[in-house]
Parts: C-alpha cells; sequence; structure tokens
C-alpha cells in the first residue's frame, strides 16, 4: 500500500502545471471576456462582438472555410488513404511516411514556399485571395487527415465487404453499407483534425491572401497585437464554445474509437 | 493490373503535389537569384550567406534551445503524470485524463491568449513588471507538448504487467528502483516517441511562441525571435529570403534522414521482441 501511495504522487507536479498553466489561464480568459477595460463586470465585449457585421461576417466566412477545408481534404485524403491500407503493395507505409514528413519541415517555411510557388505560377493571393487560401489550407491539413484514416481502414474488416459483395450489393452498395460505416471513426477525427484549426489558423491565411482574407484565428491575433484583452477574450470563448460543441456532436462516433484506440500506439 | 496502375497514379500525383513547394525552394537554393523561377547560373553562394545571416543563426540557436529544453520538461510532467495517475483511484484519474484533455483540443490560438491574458493580469497587478521572458515561452513550450508525451505514454503502462512490479519489490528492489530499472525499461518506447513529438510540436510552434514571448535566449534585449517567427515577419513582407532557401534544403535533408532512421529503427523493434520474449 504504502508504494502505491508513492506511484500515485508522481502525477502531483503536472497536476499543478495543468492547474497553472491551463485551467487558471482560462479563467482568467472568461473574467477578461466578462470585463471591461476598467476590470468591472460588464457585457461590452459580447455585445460588441454581436452587433459587429464585420465579427459576424468572419465568422461565418471562418466557418465556411473550415466546412470546405474539411470536405477537400477528406474528399482527397480518404481515396489516398483507403489505396494504401487496403492494396497489397509491400511499402505502403513508407508512402504514408512521405506523406506525413512535409509535416516535419517548420510550417511557416511551407507556407511562405507555397505563397511563392502559387505567385510564380500566377495564382498570388493578391489577386486571388480566397484560392490560394484554400490551397494553403489544403496543402497543410492534408496529412493530418491521411493519418487518422489511414489507421482506421488498415483494420477494416475485408470479410465484411466480400460478405456484402457476395451477398448482392454492387460497388456503390459495398461502400456504402459496408466500408463507410466501418470508416466513420475515422472519418470523424480526421475532420477533428482539420476543422477547429482551420478556424483559429493564422499563418496560413495571414501569408496566402496577403493579409486579403481574415479568419477567427487571425481576428484573435489582431486583438492581441493591438492588446485588445477583452474583446479577443471574448473571440476565444467563442472558439471555446465552438470546440465544445464540435466534441459533443461527434462524441458518439469517436468513443467507440478511443477504446479500440489503445492497441493503435 | 490497369485499374491499380490508375490507382497509384491518383496516390503519388497527390504525393507530388505535396512536394511542389519544398522542390522548388530547394532547386532554387542552388542559384544565386532574388526570387525563385529566376535562375542565376548554379551556385552554392546561398549557403554561405546563410551562414553568414547572424539573425537566421541566433533564430535557428534558439529554435533548438526552446525545443530541447521544453521537451525535456514535458517528457519529464507528461511521463510522471501518466505513471502517477495510472496508480491513482478511478475518479482522480478520471479527472486528471479531462484535464489533460483541455490543452489536446483547445486551439492553440486559444491556449496563447489565455496565456497572454494571465501574465498581463499578474505583470500588472502582483509583479508590477512586464513578466514576458524565455520562462513564459517554456511554460506556453511545455503545455503544447507535455499532454502528447502523457497520452504516448499511458498506452505503455494499460500494456504493462503490473505483477512485474511487485515482484521487483518481492525481490527486494527499492520502490525507487523498481521504478528504474522494471518501469522505465517498458515505458521507454513511449517515453522515446513522446519526447520527439515534443520536440516537432515546438520546432513547429508559431502562435504559442509570438503570444508569449519576451526579451531572452540568444536575442538578448529583444524578444526571443524563433524559426517560425523570423521567417513569419520575412514572409510578411515579402518573398522568402533567398538564404532560406537554402536552410530549407538542410531542414528538409535532416528530416530526410532522421524519418530514414526512424523507419530503420522501428523495423528492427518489429522483428526483434517477439523473437526476444521466449
Amino acid at each position: 500500500m504504502r508504494f502505491s501511495l508513492q506511484r500515485k504522487q508522481l502525477c502531483i507536479p503536472y497536476f499543478v502545471f495543468l492547474i497553472l498553466f491551463v485551467v487558471i489561464p482560462i479563467l482568467f480568459i472568461v473574467f477578461y471576456a466578462f470585463t471591461d477595460a476598467q476590470g468591472f463586470f460588464s457585457f461590452d465585449a459580447l455585445v460588441s462582438f454581436f452587433t459587429s457585421t464585420k465579427k459576424i461576417n468572419v465568422l461565418i466566412q471562418s466557418l465556411l472555410f473550415s466546412v470546405l477545408n474539411t470536405l477537400i481534404c477528406l474528399l482527397v485524403g480518404y481515396p489516398v488513404a483507403y489505396i494504401l491500407a487496403t492494396s497489397k503493395a509491400k511499402f505502403n507505409y513508407v508512402v504514408v511516411m512521405l506523406f506525413v514528413m512535409p509535416m516535419w519541415i517548420n510550417f511557416v517555411l511551407r507556407t511562405g514556399a507555397t505563397r511563392d510557388v502559387l505567385t510564380w505560377i500566377g495564382l498570388s493571393g493578391g489577386e486571388h485571395p480566397y484560392i490560394a487560401t484554400l490551397i494553403g489550407l489544403f496543402y497543410n491539413y492534408l496529412p493530418f487527415v491521411i493519418l487518422p484514416l489511414y489507421s482506421t481502414m488498415l483494420k477494416l474488416d475485408k470479410a465484411q465487404i466480400e460478405a456484402a459483395s457476395d451477398l448482392g450489393c454492387n460497388r456503390a452498395q459495398v461502400f456504402t453499407k459496408s466500408i463507410w460505416p466501418q470508416t466513420i471513426p475515422g472519418v470523424v477525427s480526421a475532420a477533428q483534425m482539420v476543422f477547429m484549426p482551420t478556424m483559429s489558423s493564422y499563418v496560413i491565411p495571414e501569408t496566402l491572401s496577403e493579409g486579403k482574407i481574415v479568419l477567427f484565428g487571425n481576428s484573435i491575433y489582431i486583438g492581441f497585437s493591438n492588446n485588445q484583452w477583452n474583446s479577443a477574450s471574448f473571440m476565444a470563448i467563442i472558439m471555446l464554445f465552438l470546440v465544445c460543441l464540435s466534441m459533443l456532436v461527434t462524441r458518439n462516433y469517436t468513443e467507440k474509437d478511443q477504446e479500440g484506440g489503445s492497441s493503435k500506439w | 493490373m490497369v485499374k491499380t496502375a490508375f490507382k497509384y497514379v491518383f496516390v503519388y500525383l497527390i504525393l507530388l503535389l505535396m512536394y511542389v513547394p519544398i522542390f522548388v525552394l530547394i532547386v532554387f537554393s542552388f542559384t544565386n537569384a532574388t526570387y525563385i523561377g529566376e535562375w542565376a547560373g548554379f551556385s552554392f553562394k546561398l549557403y554561405v550567406d546563410l551562414f553568414q545571416s547572424k539573425e537566421t543563426m541566433i533564430s535557428l540557436g534558439n529554435t533548438i534551445i526552446i525545443a530541447i529544453i521544453s521537451a525535456v520538461v514535458s517528457t519529464f510532467l507528461g511521463v510522471t503524470g501518466a505513471i502517477g495517475a495510472f496508480y491513482s483511484k478511478k475518479r482522480n484519474r478520471a479527472l486528471f485524463e479531462n484535464l489533460n484533455q483541455i490543452p489536446v483540443v483547445n486551439p492553440e490560438i486559444v491556449i496563447a491568449l489565455s496565456l497572454v491574458v494571465m501574465f498581463v493580469f499578474l505583470g500588472n497587478t502582483v509583479f508590477k513588471e512586464n513578466l514576458f521572458s524565455f520562462w513564459t515561452l517554456l511554460a506556453g513550450h511545455v503545455i503544447l507538448s507535455a499532454p502528447f508525451v502523457y497520452l504516448n505514454v499511458k498506452p505503455k503502462l494499460q500494456q504493462m504487467d503490473p505483477s512485474l512490479y511487485e515482484a521487483a519489490l518481492d525481490l527486494g528492489c527499492s520502490p525507487r528502483k523498481a521504478l528504474s530499472k522494471v518501469m522505465f525499461p517498458q515505458l521507454l518506447p513511449g517515453i522515446l516517441s513522446g519526447f520527439i513529438l515534443a520536440i516537432t510540436l515546438s520546432l513547429d510552434d508559431f502562435i504559442v511562441t509570438a503570444f508569449t514571448r519576451g526579451p531572452g535566449l540568444l536575442s538578448g534585449d529583444n524578444a526571443i525571435e524563433t524559426l517560425s517567427t523570423l521567417v513569419q515577419a520575412k514572409i510578411k513582407k515579402g518573398p522568402i529570403p533567398p538564404e532560406l532557401r537554402a536552410l530549407t534544403t538542410i531542414i528538409f535533408l535532416v528530416v530526410l534522414i532522421t524519418v530514414i532512421g526512424i523507419t530503420i529503427y522501428q523495423n528492427k523493434g518489429k522483428n526483434k521482441p517477439k523473437r526476444r520474449r521466449f
């Protein structure tokens, strides 16, 4: 008994750290979001956020970009992961590795490189901010989609797929009735890897649109650099709210994945 | 047959597209031209420029120092946290897991802003001085990576045979010795992958660095400049500076060698333990 007590105590430093630098800062954000510059309780930040068409537009535009980027990444990443996970070629894991490798090159440098190449081929952010930003987002987040999809698809029950086609499903039905349901946990965790990070991204839209497109991350950054703690904190609260919302929505799908997740590592 | 070939053409085409920007930078790192797309003859001048560029070298040094220190600290916290939580009561463990999950799901920019707001508040009201320094930056980087170290170690704890630790105690090990001689070696793969992840997360970070940095390290009295913040400041004004194209080549090579090394190491690990166990 004495010994297990000692092992338990090992978590104290990390616990203190989490309280000091994760929990308390979030409380500070809540505090700043609902006070004014003098530190008195107020709804100023809330009111000015929801009455400003500019800020609402940023929110809507960010949501649109997130949805679009998630869809594009899934549309491209799903078949890539499926091909790599199901074909019999020997070195598929090397190809997966190659897809992930760009993630290890500094992402600001990669973003700059993407912009310079796009400018070179005539797709500069100054003239085509939307296309350039979408390409930059896609380019950055595709690996994050391929990885979870690939690891889910490695566990696909091939017997079930074959059974489906033996029992008279055509190819589309095999997909909708057997493959797709089996891969939903992977799709959900892939979408989670893209959706919120896209909304909160700063460097990519800032660089690729040459400052023309402001996503939610950018507007928090602007608040930060102008020392507008109250309005920036309120936007962070909205961000947190969206995170909680997306976790609630996807909860039923990911729990299954987490149980099986231990074997993944 | 044709169909499989077609499938692979699709995969490789996407893969190639992913590498276009990097390869373009690498190709144009061997010519001394201001813009990519211009070719001014083959030369290694940009590589010489790179090592003579003081600000790049300072930022590289900062980046590496921060990555190593923050990875060591987050590995320590993540590993001790995972072990401690694993042997805690179920309810406490659930609380700990949830706490650990907050920074994982929380967008980076919210983590960064929450820290800044706290440091600003404490600086204004309690300490009466500017708190931003290397230490605030370190706290930010540790928050980014410690949860992932924890998540890497946890499954290793679950796979571990609990009787081994008790056997070590029965056979006369002190708890500390049982930890270091019996538990630690079994956790080592998880600890190592957590450590590597912590390094890569720190190397790649921009937002938390930009928010929480203060003066210090190699930057002296100026705000700490890392590779990410330096490159961001440069590309905001214009194209990637030519000497950074040379840096891209070097980073690419280092990453390539590391990836090859890890792949070989993992494959060795895959084949060996099975034979050793019996």
